[in-house]
């Protein structure tokens, strides 16, 4: 198991290997389909973004609403495919790191490999567990898309595994 | 003739909806600690304890299972003896929803329309199917379910020359494409027959069996076994990581069909596949 500090580092990304187990703590920014619009859409007017992009880690979630006494709901992640179609372009701008679950196409991937990022999966489904690993959750754009508004989540012990690393190994491709 | 008052009708679907989307049912349970036992991947037994372990914080707890609390299909079994009084019945069943969801603290995850995408805000409507047969009974299935694996389904118009092998392989076809996106292990639910529309309403209803409950027709029960073992020996795993447990179950329902006809549709049922049936 590898303790990671969250945004990650170059040297940090670089070390990683696919299949590598790590726990994150620090600060990632939740974000899925909705709000990639968005921010792309923004991107293409020169528009501001929600934050600035540049080293950041993005977790694709859109968590269950807050009960009484908790910082946030259930918050799994969601299937990253969805965000393939936007994912190329944000990587580009600077995002080092995605959480998701499920494979991505060979665009994301070659983006990753040529800016240096690296692709996390969470335990998909594990909704309930992976919510006692966030411990302080502020909407920061977007509150309107309600469950896919952009937070900003600060993390501890946040179990991950590397699915694909910054030189295009995938953990999907079985044999 | 037996009156049912619309407010019992909400109140009953209101705590179904919160029980199903915090409670796993006992069938799935028993299927992933079973699992656990059997998978030879160490990496795949590490998730499958996350499962269970998220099962018992979500039960503990009174969360969501799962942060896609889903769009909610709701059978519904009404004796024709019954009056319903005080308003609709699907409107009862809706307000049921909108309610459990605000209640729960759970997601609410439908857009109004499929192109503009407003948030209804209140995770209605549902997808509701009404039967209508002989007594004073209701009984309604409530089914939330996610959208990875709703989005995995697929649906095929075979040749009925391609028979029991054709569907076999499409099955497979539809566990091999939907890989990790559908979080397995999964439940994968199978219609075979009717028409079109018929075929893929079977493979999601087929998902409501408890797994510990046989197909009533041996033969298909037989077909399901060997359709599990060849999802199996694909090596997906749990996660779609690599292992024994690509699913925990295969269900199928079938229906008279066309001279022409072999449809065949799979509803991918999650690890994380919650349903309730409540009778009132």
């Amino acid at each position: 198991m590898i303790d990671l500090r969250a945004p990650l580092n170059g040297e940090d990304i670089k070390s990683l290997k696919t299949g590598d187990e790590v726990l994150l703590e620090g600060t990632i920014y939740a974000a899925r389909d909705a709000a990639h619009k968005n921010i792309v859409e923004a991107i293409h007017r020169g528009g501001v973004l929600p934050f600035d992009l540049k080293g950041q880690m993005i977790y694709y979630v859109g968590p269950c609403p807050a009960p009484p006494g908790k910082v946030i709901g259930s918050a799994g992640p969601t299937t990253s495919g969805r965000m393939d179609a936007y994912a190329p372009l944000l990587i580009e701008q600077g995002l080092r790191a995605m959480i998701g679950k499920g494979n991505r196409s060979r665009e994301v991937i070659e983006a990753m490999k040529k800016h240096g990022a690296v692709y996390l999966a969470a335990v998909g489904g594990a909704g309930a567990y992976l919510a006692g690993k966030i411990e302080k959750v502020e909407t920061i754009a977007y509150p309107e898309l309600g469950p896919e508004a952009v937070l900003k989540m600060n993390v501890r012990n946040f179990p991950c595994i590397v699915a694909i690393d910054c030189r295009g190994n995938n953990i999907y491709d079985l044999k | 003739m037996r009156n049912i008052q619309y407010e019992e009708i909400k109140q009953a679907v209101k705590s179904a909806v919160i029980k199903a989307n915090t409670l796993l049912p006992d069938d799935v349970l028993e299927a992933l600690e079973l699992a656990l036992e059997n998978e030879s991947s160490s990496r795949g037994k590490m998730f499958l304890q996350v499962l269970l372990e998220n099962a018992a914080i979500a039960e503990n707890e009174k969360m969501a299972l799962c942060q896609d609390t889903g769009m909610v299909s709701v059978d519904i079994d009404l004796g024709q003896e019954v009056m319903i009084t005080g308003g609709s019945l699907e409107e009862a069943v809706n307000e049921g929803i909108k309610e459990g969801y605000q209640e729960g603290f759970f997601r609410k995850s439908i857009v109004g329309d499929p192109f503009i995408r407003n948030n209804t805000g209140d995770n209605t409507p549902a997808v509701i199917h009404t039967h209508l047969n002989l007594g004073d009974h209701l009984r309604l299935t409530i089914f939330p379910k996610g959208a990875g694996s709703e989005n995995m389904g697929q649906l095929a118009m075979l040749k009925p020359s391609q028979g029991i092998a054709g569907v076999k392989e499409f099955i497979l076809q539809v566990v091999r494409e939907a890989g990790a996106n559908a979080c397995p292990p999964l439940i994968v639910g199978v219609g075979i027959g009717g028409n079109m529309e018929k075929a893929a309403y079977l493979a999601k209803k087929a998902l409501f069996r408890p797994m510990n409950v046989a197909n009533p027709s041996p033969d298909i029960a037989i077909l399901e076994e060997e359709i599990l073992a060849g999802i199996n020996a694909l090596g997906i795993g749990p996660q779609g990581m690599g292992g024994d447990t690509t699913a925990l179950g295969v269900n199928i329902i079938t229906f008279p069909t066309h001279i022409a006809c072999l449809p065949v549709a799979v509803s991918l049922g999650c690890h994380c596949t919650r349903r309730v049936t409540i009778e009132i």
